[in-house]
């Protein structure tokens, strides 16, 4: 347990925190242009229509763009610096932030496959995405 | 006589660590400075413009600012688009004169964002920024989403770390130029990249400062610019591009809305950036002012790099790019950060600009960007 946040649900995202509380990766998808959306919302950014379905990511996914950060935004995260914050895009079509766990600055490059894993936050436990290097 | 709007004053405030400064003291003084400038009187302001502040935090900012002045104009708002909004204040208030609905408009921000806030409360509340769910809970900082910028750049563009603290090399440059700059001490590309790590590949002289400050403009109506006492400078085009706030949604990490920006306004403008003398340019880390100067045409993409690890950006070089130091070495402080481009520019155009003066400079470009690049405002100037 950390005092790390957890994150603020709204009504927008209240089926993506429980599906991740099961241990899945969710994801939106356009039934009207077919676009993969993250994170998710009431309508498709790309083409403005209100038909959107929930599916189940693989949790399969590399490295967009990744930063190794030596200076924490707050107290809670001081004690995991180094750390490392990356956008990774995902097989299904969409892009999310997560921090790479289980690895270390030297193995980072842009490309690199990883996985997701859920790690368990605040007081009532959420399970937030993460991802580790797929070995 | 020019048809176009005007800029008419412009002034700002000491920048760094004031103790015993205020947020709403800072509006004021830059307030009347611009006013003054002008040669007009608060009384002959009929419209107000404000920011935010993170120090001293107002729902009703403008209003705020109006009843400390004691100033009652017939328009105001606030407007929060982060370091875009003194760009996109100066665009609305020439909007405001071309349609007709004031003659005078004050625009106006400050912040005492360093003794107000602490450097620590700064850069927890600038985290905010990030999106409460997708973002923040990973710890990602305003740094962080930027580095994330720098590393794909320079894995699709060849920019180096070396090329990076060129930007901040010469913007020290600038600033040991300007007697009000925060940080005036010269330093080299090896003092960057021997600076700590912030977020890597960003080190400490990559990032902005954390100052207090404030700065405004007035901007008229064309027709009212015989009648003013000092040279005024003409608004020939504006634009704004606007693609995301949250980088997570951000469409690429390497083209970002300040190509639309800068399009519309050099469009509306007549002009290029070829015609442009001098550029004060959003320069909240090193990487931003590379990704706005490839974006935007003023060099070609990986080009910039190079250029500015070449000079391209000092006095004397093909773009004179920040001359008054920049969000890097002359100050930071909230919306006013913007503010001191624009207030930069118009002291290069008057040719008031002293020992960074850019030899007959006739035509200047301005540029704000807010968030992580998701909102840009682009100005072009020009000598009345």
């Amino acid at each position: 347990m950390n005092d790390k946040p957890s994150p603020r649900i709204t009504s927008d995202t209240a089926s993506f925190w429980a599906r991740c509380n099961e241990g899945v990766l969710s994801f939106q998808r356009c039934t009207g242009c077919g676009q993969a959306q993250f994170y998710p919302g009431t309508i498709c950014r790309s083409c403005q229509c209100d038909t959107l379905e929930w599916e189940d990511a693989a949790g399969h996914g590399e490295l967009h763009s990744f930063t190794i950060v030596h200076r924490a935004p707050t107290p809670a995260f001081r004690g995991d610096v180094p750390y490392i914050v990356a956008l990774v895009d995902m097989a299904e079509g969409f892009r999310m932030m997560a921090n790479v766990v289980e690895a270390g600055p030297d193995e980072m490059r842009i490309g690199l496959p990883v996985r997701v894993v859920f790690e368990q936050r605040g007081a009532d436990g959420q399970q937030i995405p993460q991802v580790t290097p797929r070995r | 006589m020019t048809s176009n709007p005007v800029i008419s004053g412009a002034f700002d405030t000491a920048v760094g660590k004031l103790e015993g400064s205020s947020c709403l003291g800072l509006h004021a003084q830059a307030a009347l400075g611009a006013v003054t400038d002008a040669g007009l009187e608060l009384a002959d302001v009929d419209g107000l413009l404000c920011a935010y502040s993170m120090a001293e935090s107002y729902p009703m900012l403008s209003s705020v600012v109006a009843e400390y002045l004691g100033l009652k104009p017939g328009f105001e708002a606030a407007v929060s688009v982060g370091g875009a909004t003194a760009a996109v204040l100066v665009m609305q208030a020439a909007a405001l004169v071309r349609a007709g609905t004031c003659r005078h408009v004050l625009v106006v921000t400050g912040d005492n964002r360093l003794t107000g806030m602490s450097r620590d409360g700064a850069v927890a509340a600038l985290a905010g920024f990030g999106h409460p769910q997708f973002e923040q809970i990973y710890g990602m900082t305003i740094p962080a989403a930027y580095a994330l910028v720098a590393r794909r750049f320079m894995h699709e563009r060849g920019l180096t770390c070396e090329q990076l603290a060129a930007v901040a090399v010469t913007t020290r440059k600038h600033a040991s130029r300007h007697p009000n700059a925060q940080m005036r001490e010269l330093i080299t590309i090896e003092d960057v990249l021997a600076s700590r790590p912030i977020a890597e590949p960003l080190r400490l002289l990559d990032c902005c400062l954390i100052s207090d400050g404030a700065a405004a403009v007035v901007v008229s109506a064309g027709e009212t610019a015989r009648d003013l006492p000092n040279p005024t400078v003409e608004i020939l085009g504006c634009g704004q591009g606007h693609t995301h706030e949250h980088i997570v949604v951000a469409p690429s990490l390497t083209e970002f809305g300040c190509h639309a920006s800068a399009a519309q306004a050099f469009g509306a403008a007549g002009l290029s950036p070829r015609d442009v003398d001098v550029a004060e340019i959003y320069d909240s880390f090193t990487i931003t002012l590379i990704v706005e100067l490839e974006s935007m045409g003023f060099f070609e993409p990986g080009e910039a790099g190079a250029a500015a690890a070449a000079g391209a950006l000092d006095l004397g070089g093909r773009l004179p790019c920040n001359t008054h130091g920049g969000l890097l070495s002359y100050g930071h402080s909230g919306a006013a950060g913007g503010m001191f481009h624009a207030v930069e520019a118009v002291r290069q155009l008057r040719g008031t600009a002293d020992d960074r003066q850019v030899e007959n400079a006739r035509t200047a470009f301005v540029h704000g960007d807010g968030g992580v690049l998701s909102a840009h405002c682009s100005i072009v100037l020009g000598r009345s």
